[in-house]
């Protein structure tokens, strides 16, 4: 693709540099979008070894079937979403070729690929009010005695629907949300870090 | 400013921290570690308002939660809080405070009046003398009886303060910070179990608080100052002071309200919400929530002056107010007798202790009588003197059955009286969940049968008044929960400290002092002081028949209060019993409910509100460019959609008529991003389809496109869309904006639990795909120009078709169809490249004026057309044939809704039909949508029910026509063509009608096939 062609983040109107410039000293949390990661949506039976072993020949991870898990390999990271789904995650970019691969190794499976590194966005939340500022809309207990390395979930915050995923114990969690309730996510966050303070970073 | 009844010393106040007031207007000082109620006592201030009902004289009565007198008006403007209870009301620097329910002012009240015709207002009295005439009850007797009655006045605008919501979870959620809570919190956080504590009083320690106990030959709050030292030091351990639980629910659940800036001033002073609710979730529950004092029930036992015995301990104790100089006590148990000592102790001339027991024994009762106190045992206190104060109290000896009084009247002068009737346990979080309750004869009250699940009551809400009995039950329930959580056994690992035991004689149980005449001809005896609910309203609910203290409560009134009849509930239980001839424990008590004390609907709103966050905005890849373009934008379920995009000096309809011509003469534009999408694929994705739609997709080839509605189980027209097919198992869906959720659930459903033989997968693929939607003749030389690897000739690219290729660079899929009539093209793109194409687009669509339009001119596009929209045109009671769409419905499969299609309710000839509507007398007036349809050209005057014979649906002004059109469902329209029906407006108008086709603009479909 030419250098003229733009991707462009659902945040592009958010996450500025003078937003950036805008945080406060000692912010309660800090938000760092991850834009255009590689996000394929991925079904399949994960009791047929056919199926299996296709996904690891391309992707180099044994997909998790404990509900709520994480699978990280050196390229991709796979997330339990139901006992047939999982998003891979990826490098920005990687999703093409990805999915093409995945085609060819899998054809003439009962399976699905889709796309949808368009249709999600990843913001990372660090800070040492991360859960109090989640916990103001999300009714996991993200505790971590309850939810630590290796686990992610799928829940609410607020009104938007989110993948939250255990990052390390700063602590830092990452939040995968559809694409159009980005910005909403934003401006919730924004409230709800009022009282601590929000820092957003590149 | 003085304090004249404040001691020197003493107490949890800061008199080096003095805060000044204003109380009805006065400027009055307290100190801080006041509540507003302990500041105005210790200026004399016994008097705060007027009863509901009777605008009697009504003065700080309790300490806490419990009273039902102390209802101020607190702050001004938008900041202020009706109804606030005094006794709960933390005092803050320059606070604001008036009565309420009274005019003109609390000491010479207009409607007081109304005590001259109390004899006229019984219980149910509203009932029956409003009742007649019917029409007089809105306008004339509820307003005045709502102005008269009724407390503080809600503000008029926006709450300028925050409000949130916090969830939480713990192992053990212990409720009360008393010694039952402090012990058990300590227990279990000692073992490292996650530990929520809170306590409704600013400081944690509960009874402990007011109290004059030793514990481990300290003071008792010395151990209560090293507990909560050990707990604020525990990482696991959250400890919430200001915080009432209001509400506890099954599997653990209870609802919180902190106080987080209450305290300081009438708004928050920072960033901090003003009042957060938490919503927690605990493994485990310790109760611990404590007991409330009840008085005793004699006449004329409201006036300002008198009040529990405890409360005057706590003033006394606690905030270091004397309440009154010489004092009366009068109880039927021990406990009142440790109010007398703190009262002598302090100062106070105690002029009696009069007790209902005839015999009285015991070391309280010897260390009252070493101070001289005069102890009247067998008698009781049958009437008062007083007007704005209590002034005396008439005394007279109470017979061995406890129902009758007799004997020579004494009179003792006084300006407080101190009563105690017993203790009842505070079981009202025990009973939220539907935990029962057992009468227990030994207290005279009623205390949980058996705890709920996963929850443990502990202390003197379990009926256990001892403080070491609160604190080894702490303890235990600490433990026992801990160990319930995983952290450690049940025995306990703690030590409780040591306490004096005081051996306490038993009490006498006495529900109301008798009167001499029968209770309805006697002054007053008050049961429920805050509604004026006495002992002869509940005798007269007996008298009309009410057996149950449910019935009885919704007769008087009784417990309807804003304290919810925390004082009076139980005496009027005892009271209903002596009326019935049963026995208390039969009669039990009304059902407790949340909330436990008022919560404000901001907490139970949180931030939820304003446009932002009331409910999730969506916004589509190309949103800011059509805000930076001026559009106006629709909500349509949860997105921001283009409504249309006016420019400079436009009105509406001059912006609808520009967009309208310039997609039908050249080239529009519109975001249809939000269209629901999803992904289906599998062997058996093309029977799926076949199920889901009415019409055939077997036959579908690869590249092709086709419209399909969807039915519900009913038969009724739930979603409709054009669907793709990919592969020959892979299709494209598409759905409404608005039902793409419940379309991709009700699809699932039916795959999982139905059809689990069926291999497919469904994937929402809504957000993935920028949609961008050209229409117009000069559409195909846009594509053209911005495509490759796409021929767009009619013949390779024919109507219904799909293609797949690159726009502006990009992977693309692109679809000729058509939801304007117009030769149209849909190009879908990854959205994170949906404005870069959308940008080309709009460039290379320079040359043809390319027009960005929105829903409302795609409305009226498609209404040219006839083109139905599902939820618009239809509204769950539509059936396809009555859209005229029988040849959407094969005959040669089922799917789901088909049985549905042949009930008689559905084939019924007079259903209404989807038709079209043309005005007669003036082509471009506007019919309001939803219009109803009459034959009667006459029907704003005809008898109602006026027959109805249909009504719009969608209407419009249609540019490219020249005049307005309308769809509309009349009964038999496809009969009636030409047909006149009249559309009557509440304005008196009356809109005459043509029945016409739905279809006004090239029936033959040859637009869009060029």
């Amino acid at each position: 693709m030419s250098e003229s062609i733009r991707q462009e983040s659902p945040l592009v109107e958010r996450n500025t540099r003078a937003r950036h410039q805008a945080s406060p000293a000692n912010a309660g949390i800090t938000v760092r979008p991850r834009p255009f990661l590689a996000c394929i949506n991925l079904r399949g039976d994960p009791s047929d070894g056919a199926f299996t072993d296709a996904v690891r020949g391309v992707t180099g991870i044994d997909l998790p079937t404990t509900p709520n898990t994480v699978a990280d390999g050196d390229q991709w990271r796979a997330l339990w979403l139901c006992p047939d789904e999982w998003y891979l995650v990826g490098a920005p970019g990687a999703e093409n070729d990805a999915v093409d691969t995945l085609e060819q190794a899998l054809a003439g499976q009962h399976f699905a690929v889709n796309d949808v590194t368009s249709g999600m966005t990843t913001l990372e939340i660090s800070g040492p009010r991360t859960r109090d500022v989640l916990a103001k809309g999300c009714t996991l207990d993200l505790h971590p005695r309850m939810f630590g390395p290796g686990q992610c979930a799928q829940t609410l915050i607020s009104h938007a629907g989110v993948v939250i995923r255990y990052v390390d114990d700063q602590p830092t969690l990452e939040l995968m949300v559809r694409r159009s309730f980005a910005d909403y996510l934003w401006v919730w966050l924004e409230d709800a870090a009022l009282e601590y303070g929000m820092a957003a970073t590149e | 400013m003085s304090q004249p009844h404040r001691l020197q010393t003493g107490g949890r106040i800061d008199r080096d921290r003095p805060l000044r007031f204003t109380f009805n207007g006065r400027t009055l000082q307290g100190y801080a570690g006041d509540t507003l109620a302990s500041a105005l006592l210790a200026n004399g201030e016994h008097l705060v308002g007027r009863s509901f009902k009777l605008h009697r004289p009504r003065g700080i009565m309790g300490a806490g939660a419990e009273c039902p007198n102390s209802i101020v008006q607190v702050g001004s403007g938008n900041a202020t809080l009706p109804n606030l209870r005094a006794t709960q009301t933390e005092l803050y620097d320059g606070m604001e405070v008036r009565s309420v329910n009274c005019w003109p002012s609390v000491k010479f009240d207009l409607s007081a009046v109304n005590q001259l015709f109390a004899p006229l207002m019984p219980a149910g009295f509203y009932y029956k003398t409003f009742m007649w005439p019917k029409s007089f009850w809105h306008n004339i007797y509820e307003p005045r009886i709502r102005k008269a009655a009724g407390f503080g006045k809600a503000p008029d605008g926006p709450d300028p303060d925050r409000y949130d919501k916090h969830n939480a979870h713990c192992d053990l959620l212990v409720v009360g910070a008393g010694p039952a809570g402090l012990a058990a919190a300590l227990e279990a956080g000692r073992r490292g179990a996650r530990v929520i504590l809170c306590d409704e009083q600013n400081e944690l320690g509960g009874s402990l608080l007011a109290s004059r106990a030793f514990l481990d030959g300290e003071p008792a709050m010395s151990w209560v100052d090293r507990v909560v030292g050990e707990l604020a030091a525990m990482d696991e351990v959250t400890l919430l002071p200001r915080t009432t639980a209001f509400g506890h629910y099954h599997h653990g659940f209870v609802s919180l309200l902190e106080r987080v800036t209450d305290h300081l001033g009438p708004t928050s002073p920072d960033e901090r919400p003003r009042q957060r609710q938490w919503r927690v979730r605990a493994r485990q529950v310790v109760l611990a929530t404590g007991a409330i004092e009840r008085p005793l029930v004699f006449s004329n036992n409201d006036r300002p002056g008198i009040m529990p015995a405890s409360a005057v301990s706590t003033y006394i104790n606690r905030y270091s107010v004397t309440p009154g100089t010489r004092a009366v006590v009068f109880t039927n148990n021990d406990s009142a007798y440790q109010t007398a000592l703190d009262l002598a102790d302090h100062g106070v001339e105690v002029a009696a202790l009069i007790d209902v027991r005839p015999e009285i024994e015991g070391v309280l009762a010897d260390r009252v009588r070493k101070e001289e106190i005069d102890v009247l045992p067998g008698m009781a206190v049958v009437d008062t003197t007083g007007g704005q104060r209590v002034s005396g109290v008439r005394v007279m000896r109470l017979n061995t059955r406890g129902d009758s009084v007799y004997g020579e009247g004494r009179t003792i002068e006084c300006d407080l009286v101190a009563t105690s009737g017993g203790w009842n346990p505070v079981i009202h979080l025990h009973s939220h969940p539907g935990g029962g309750m057992c009468y227990d004869h030994d207290i005279a009250s009623f205390v949980p049968d058996q705890p709920v699940a996963n929850t443990l009551n502990a202390g003197a809400c379990s009926g256990n008044f001892s403080l070491d009995g609160c604190i080894t039950e702490g303890f235990s329930a600490g433990a026992t929960a801990a160990a319930a959580s995983g952290f450690g056994s049940d025995d306990i690992e703690g030590e409780a400290p040591a306490t004096a035991r005081v051996r306490e004689a038993p009490m006498r149980p006495l529900w109301r002092v008798p009167t001499r005449r029968t209770v309805t001809r006697s002054p007053k005896q008050f049961v429920d002081v805050q509604n004026d609910q006495t002992s002869a309203d509940i005798f007269l609910a007996a008298r009309e028949g009410y057996a149950s203290i449910e019935h009885i409560k919704r007769y008087t009134a009784m417990g309807f209060g804003t304290d919810q009849g925390k004082l009076g509930n139980i005496n009027g239980a005892g009271i209903a019993a002596e009326a019935l001839g049963e026995d208390i424990a039969a009669i039990g008590t009304t059902t407790f409910r949340p909330a436990y004390t008022p919560v404000t609907i901001g907490a139970l709103a949180g931030r939820d509100f304003g446009p932002e966050r009331f409910h999730a905005v969506r916004k589509t890849a190309m949103h800011v460019w059509h805000e930076q373009q001026g559009a106006l934008f629709e909500n349509v379920g949860d997105w921001k959609r283009p409504w249309y995009y006016p420019q400079a000096g436009e009105t509406m309809r001059q912006s609808l008529d520009r967009e309208v011509r310039a997609t039908r003469q050249s080239l529009g534009v519109l975001d249809a991003s939000t269209l629901g999408k999803i992904d289906v694929r599998g062997p058996d994705a093309a029977e799926f389809l076949n199920r889901v739609y009415t019409n055939g997709w077997k036959k579908l080839e690869v590249g092709r496109c086709r419209y399909g509605i969807m039915l519900g189980e009913d038969g009724m027209v739930m979603d409709d869309g054009v669907s793709a097919r990919l592969a020959e198992d892979h299709y494209h869906m598409t759905t409404t904006t608005g039902g793409a959720a419940r379309v991709l659930a009700w699809l699932e459903e039916w795959l999982q639990t139905e059809w689990p033989e069926l291999r497919v997968y469904l994937t929402s693929t809504t957000d993935q795909w920028a949609a961008i939607s050209l229409a117009g003749p000069n559409s195909r030389k846009v594509v053209e120009q911005i495509c490759e690897g796409i021929d767009f000739s009619g013949e390779a690219f024919p109507f219904m078709t799909w293609r797949a290729g690159k726009a502006a660079g990009i992977p693309a899929r692109v679809f000729r169809i058509s939801f304007s009539g117009e030769l149209g093209f849909e190009i879908n793109v990854p959205a994170n490249y949906g404005q870069h194409v959308w940008d080309a687009v709009w460039e290379a669509g320079q040359p043809y004026g390319i027009t960005p339009y929105g829903t409302e001119t795609m409305h009226i596009l498609r209404a040219e057309k006839g083109f139905i929209i599902a939820g618009q045109d239809t509204d769950g009671s539509v059936n396809p044939m009555d859209l005229g769409m029988h040849g959407l419905l094969s005959k040669y499969k089922d799917y789901l809704g088909r049985r549905s299609l042949s009930r008689s309710d559905a084939v019924r000839e007079d259903r209404e039909q989807f038709v079209g509507l043309v005005t007669v007398d003036d082509p471009a007036e506007i019919i309001p949508e939803g219009a109803q349809l009459t034959d009667d050209p006459n029907a704003n005057q005809a008898p109602k029910p006026v027959p109805l014979a249909g009504y719009v649906t969608s209407s419009y002004y249609s540019a490219t026509l020249g005049h307005s059109i309308a769809l509309a469902m009349v009964k038999r329209g496809r009969e009636r063509m030409d047909e006149i029906v009249h559309a009557p407006q509440a304005d008196g108008r009356v809109i005459k009608c043509r029945i016409t086709s739905p279809v006004f603009y090239d029936p033959k479909g040859e637009r869009q096939n060029v």
